[in-house]
């Protein structure tokens, strides 16, 4: 039974999404009372539809809770001995479920929108509608016409086969939903770009509506790319955070257009300037994630981060991609014209330094699609190329260097028009930051130059993150100023993070037998000792470490090279000091021969890797000043509609009070 | 309307006949030799087990095109393509192994149980001469013409259907 | 999307299973005793492609033939070899694809044009919506 209501409720949720998309698109003919009277049933359409989406999501939780074996998705992914916190992620650790997940979202956001949005002209909610509803047809038929989630077997299994510990990871049950919620939040915000370009409604008020929207993806987008890049990091084994991999950049190019839209909205909102520019970077950064999304499931292109691949799929999301994005750029081309520029402003205005950004972040984001498509066109003459971080890094640093510095700046300067002079004191200040550390570094020793210009800029962002505050008084100061002033803390956190560890990781591999001692960074690692040690389906060696720096009590570490045996497959456990100043990371290899008494030994990879934890505190702060931020903005816009609705209500209540009191045109009451 | 505001639209489109145009290829995965017509570098390989002498660069020159066989004892495609080497053998073929980080014991059982084409076997601990002539994986075959040229690379086991084609181009580059 | 972790699937196809008896060669996980030409060597190992895997430096991997290529870039930067030297001897083997560096040719321009376009773009994109207009703004 479970099967069969989620299934029909999923085909419900379809059929609703034509409704919504046909019902949206007829409220768009102005003058036709019949078609008008159609459009009502636009939003009540998204509203059923998110009930029955999320109805449907739930009955394959519940599927995957007790294990039901008949249905081929548990059976295939799953284990009636799995810990039940993995059964229940499980449900979206597949192809089919992370769909179905997707569409739960956006079904459900397409009803929050629809159910409580009330700021925007009809007109162009119902062309949002149309267009939303358009988006998440294209996923129903993705999932109901050939991924279909709810498939019964016609035998039901007797055994589930899905117990591969590899998959049972608290990481890979967390970072892909992230970033699928990230992607819906785009998808959303691409709905109302579209919207507001059909009807020519490009206005503060369309702004104001989208820009939690953005805000809400932006913070999942960071959360998730974090997460992954931590993930990376302790799974791999190397010690590396970011390799410059096409999934990893699938991933960091719709936070690139994410993070550009959510600036060029704030300008629109503020300011009702780059108009046309706000609706590019609303499609971009829902193409992107499309994007991201084809290139991931199809396999085109080669990663290390191995996903269930099937060229069948991708075809069917190229052909969504086709529709959204050729449908939606065309759309654009035609209509973007007709949008009036908005209003002017100089260069030396917070609106310059936005517009300055953006255009950085663009420039970015090309280099990293660049970088990461073109393989696959060399491919296509059958050349093959690599394309990696002696690419990605300078390329890219071309135009994040002056974002930095215009980054530090923007937020001190006024809108509209500035006098540079008015900050001089701040530009003084952040350029001897700048100078004073490069030079401090520079008699430090002798360090490549992209880590020194990341120290310097990191230090320079790290104070300029809270002149904002500068003659305001801080218990007054808007919540979603805190916001941004966190933000761009965290990105000088981060940077800092970046840099120290490109710049002063040390590294010692070294054949070690039982009893001997390496020195690292002040460090002394003595291993004590290696043991076999077996899991469900793997056997592995750990070794025994004892670490301790400047006298104090050595910390046991235990890093395993573990071998899977159900898929055959080769790990390496990585084992981690943290510290405030930085992490000891130890993995242990194979065996390395024998010394000179004739004991075994192993080698042993062991890192310090000084602030590096630096770079995911910055995520974590960047994705804690967008949730500031939309806190401060809905928290605003409920006040102010509070308000409005108060003066309504003493309007009316005066109105009837003057009706009541004027027939009988009795004196005016003294108060 | 503005030809400025088409340009996306026109990167789109590329993009996506691009992508469309690879779903249909089928995935290259593997690595070819930039070798090709280039001379086989020098080397010098101790025997791989006590049964066959060594091999060197100078084993290839003069006289008839030889093969180069790059294949391990641990390697399961090359079980496979041991038959096909045989056949290779039948038809005159010298073909001369380059075992790739292996230990006598191995090679022994691997050409008791799975035969031996080979006149010579040099022992590659550290897959030195592989990386020299540009193989990327384990088992490749080269053809090396009398003059110690490089002249084909096969990558991966031989099977049944290319024994023809090897045959061919030791035959056209006599 | 999934970061499902796989690398170690690095060696593809049917001989995924197999393994090696042999101890790795012996700058495969060794560094040289001189820390600038280990420098050298690391920041070499990191740009080369390890060519069994997917997607991996051969600084990065455990698989066999990535140990026997560091031992090869280890002991040649050890022999006095330049890293673009060994870049190169390597390249001659492999092709382009063996290196994350690319280097500007026929099939590689394009990657060091476009940066070089977008430059070129972004100021004449910055001088057209700011730099105009301020001097609009000021008169």
């Amino acid at each position: 039974m479970i099967a069969e209501l989620g299934l029909a409720a999923l085909w419900l949720s379809a059929a609703l999404a034509v409704l919504q998309m046909v019902s949206g698109a007829l409220g768009l003919k102005i003058g036709d009372q019949r078609l008008a009277a159609f459009a009502a049933y636009a939003r009540p359409a998204a509203v059923v539809q998110a009930f029955l989406a999320v109805l449907s999501f739930g009955m394959l939780l519940w599927a995957f809770a007790i294990t039901d074996l008949s249905i081929k998705l548990v059976a295939t992914n799953s284990h009636s001995m799995k810990p039940f916190i993995y059964k229940l992620t499980g449900t979206w650790g597949n192809h089919e479920g992370s769909m179905l997940l997707w569409v739960a979202v956006l079904a459900l956001s397409g009803g929050l929108l629809a159910g409580l949005e009330r700021r925007l002209k009809e007109r162009t909610m119902n062309a949002t509608l149309a267009v939303q509803g358009f988006v998440a047809l294209g996923f129903y038929a993705f999932l109901l016409l050939s991924s279909n989630p709810f498939e019964r077997l016609p035998v039901p299994a007797f055994e589930g086969s899905g117990l591969n510990p590899l998959l049972q990871d608290i990481g890979l049950a967390i970072h892909p939903p992230t970033l699928y919620i990230g992607y819906v939040g785009l998808s959303v915000a691409f709905s109302l770009a579209m919207g507001a370009l059909i009807t020519k409604q490009v206005t503060p008020d369309f702004a104001k509506v989208m820009r939690p929207w953005v805000l809400f993806a932006w913070v999942f987008l960071t959360l998730g790319i974090t997460a992954g890049s931590y993930w990376a990091y302790y799974e791999l084994g190397w010690g590396g955070w970011w390799f410059w991999d096409p999934v990893e950049n699938a991933s960091l190019m719709p936070w690139l257009a994410a993070t550009a839209l959510l600036h060029s909205v704030s300008v629109l909102a503020a300011r009702d300037a780059l108009r046309t520019w706000t609706i590019m970077l609303g499609v971009l950064a829902f193409s992107m994630s499309m994007l991201g999304t084809f290139l991931v499931r199809s396999g085109v292109l080669t990663s290390v981060h191995a996903f269930a691949v099937d060229p069948e799929r991708g075809t069917f999301i190229l052909v969504l991609l086709g529709l959204y994005i050729g449908g939606s750029l065309a759309i654009f081309a035609v209509r973007a014209g007709s949008i009036a520029e908005g209003k002017r402003f100089s260069a030396t205005s917070r609106e310059g330094a936005l517009v300055f950004n953006n255009v950085m972040l663009s420039a970015i984001l090309a280099i990293v699609l660049l970088g990461t498509l073109y393989p696959l066109l060399t491919e296509a003459f059958d050349v093959r190329v690599s394309v990696g971080p002696p690419y990605f890094n300078p390329a890219g640093a071309i135009f994040a260097i002056p974002m930095f510095i215009v980054m530090a700046i923007g937020p001190l300067l006024r809108w509209k028009s500035d006098k540079p002079v008015r900050i001089k004191l701040e530009l003084i200040i952040l350029a001897l930051i700048v100078v004073g550390a490069i030079v401090l570094i520079a008699v430090l020793g002798d360090y490549p130059v992209l880590p020194v210009l990341g120290l310097a800029l990191a230090a320079a962002l790290g104070v300029a993150a809270f002149l904002p505050l500068r003659g305001r008084k801080i218990s007054r100061t808007p919540l979603a100023t805190w916001g941004m002033i966190t933000a761009h803390f965290g990105v000088a956190v981060s940077l800092f993070g970046m840099a120290t560890e490109s710049a002063f990781t040390q590294e010692r591999l070294a054949a070690v037998a039982p009893g001997s001692t390496e020195e690292l960074a002040g460090w002394t690692v003595t291993l004590d000792g290696v043991d076999p040690v077996a899991g469900p389906n793997w056997t592995a060696i750990e070794a025994r470490l004892s670490a301790s720096r400047g006298g104090e009590e050595a910390t046991l570490l235990n890093p395993q090279a573990r071998n899977f045996w159900a898929p055959s497959q080769a790990t390496s456990e990585s084992a981690l000091i943290t510290r405030w100043d930085g992490q000891l990371y130890a993995v242990i290899g194979d065996t390395a021969g024998l010394d000179a008494d004739g004991n075994q030994r192993w080698q042993l990879r062991i890192w310090w890797k000084p602030f590096v934890t630096f770079i995911w505190y910055g995520g974590l702060l960047i994705s804690l000043g967008g949730i500031l931020a939309i806190i401060g903005r809905v928290r605003v816009d409920l006040r102010r509609r509070k308000a409005v609705q108060l003066g309504n209500e003493r309007r009316a209540d005066k109105a009837l009070l003057d009706q009541a009191a004027t027939p009988p045109r009795a004196e005016p009451e003294p108060v | 309307m503005r030809t400025i505001f088409f340009i996306p639209l026109a990167l789109f489109l590329f993009f996506a006949g691009l992508a469309g145009y690879m779903l249909t290829q089928e995935k290259n995965q593997t690595v070819a030799s930039a070798m090709i017509d280039k001379a086989l570098p020098e080397f010098d390989l101790e025997p791989a087990y006590d049964g066959l002498p060594g091999a060197s660069r100078a084993d290839f020159i003069g006289g008839e095109p030889k093969l180069l066989n790059i294949w391990a004892s641990w390697c399961l495609p090359c079980i496979a393509e041991a038959p096909q080497l045989e056949a290779l053998k039948e038809e005159g073929v010298e073909i001369i192994g380059i075992a790739i980080r292996d230990t006598p014991e191995d090679v022994t059982n691997f050409l008791d149980r799975h035969g031996n084409p080979y006149t010579r076997i040099g022992a590659d601990d550290i897959s030195a001469l592989q990386i020299e002539i540009g193989a990327a994986g384990v088992p490749e075959t080269f053809v090396i013409d009398g003059e110690g040229s490089i002249r084909y690379q096969h990558i991966g086991d031989i099977r049944e259907n290319d024994v023809p084609k090897l045959l061919q181009v030791l035959e056209d580059v006599r | 999307m999934r970061w499902v972790l796989a690398f170690l699937l690095a060696v593809l196809g049917a001989s995924a299973a197999a393994q090696d008896a042999l101890p790795p060669a012996p700058y495969a996980y060794k560094q040289l005793d001189d820390p600038v030409l280990e420098a050298e060597a690391t920041a070499l190992m990191e740009t080369l492609r390890c060519l069994r895997c997917q997607s991996q430096s051969i600084n990065d991997s455990d698989a066999p033939m990535a140990g026997d290529m560091r031992h090869q870039v280890r002991s040649r930067i050890l022999a006095g070899e330049e890293p673009k030297e060994v870049r190169a001897w390597l390249i001659e083997r492999y092709g382009d694809y063996v290196s994350y560096q690319p280097e500007v040719s026929s099939t590689t321009w394009p990657l060091f044009a476009v940066p070089i376009a977008l430059v070129l773009i972004v100021l004449l994109v910055l001088l057209r919506r700011l730099g105009l207009r301020r001097k609009t703004g000021d008169s």
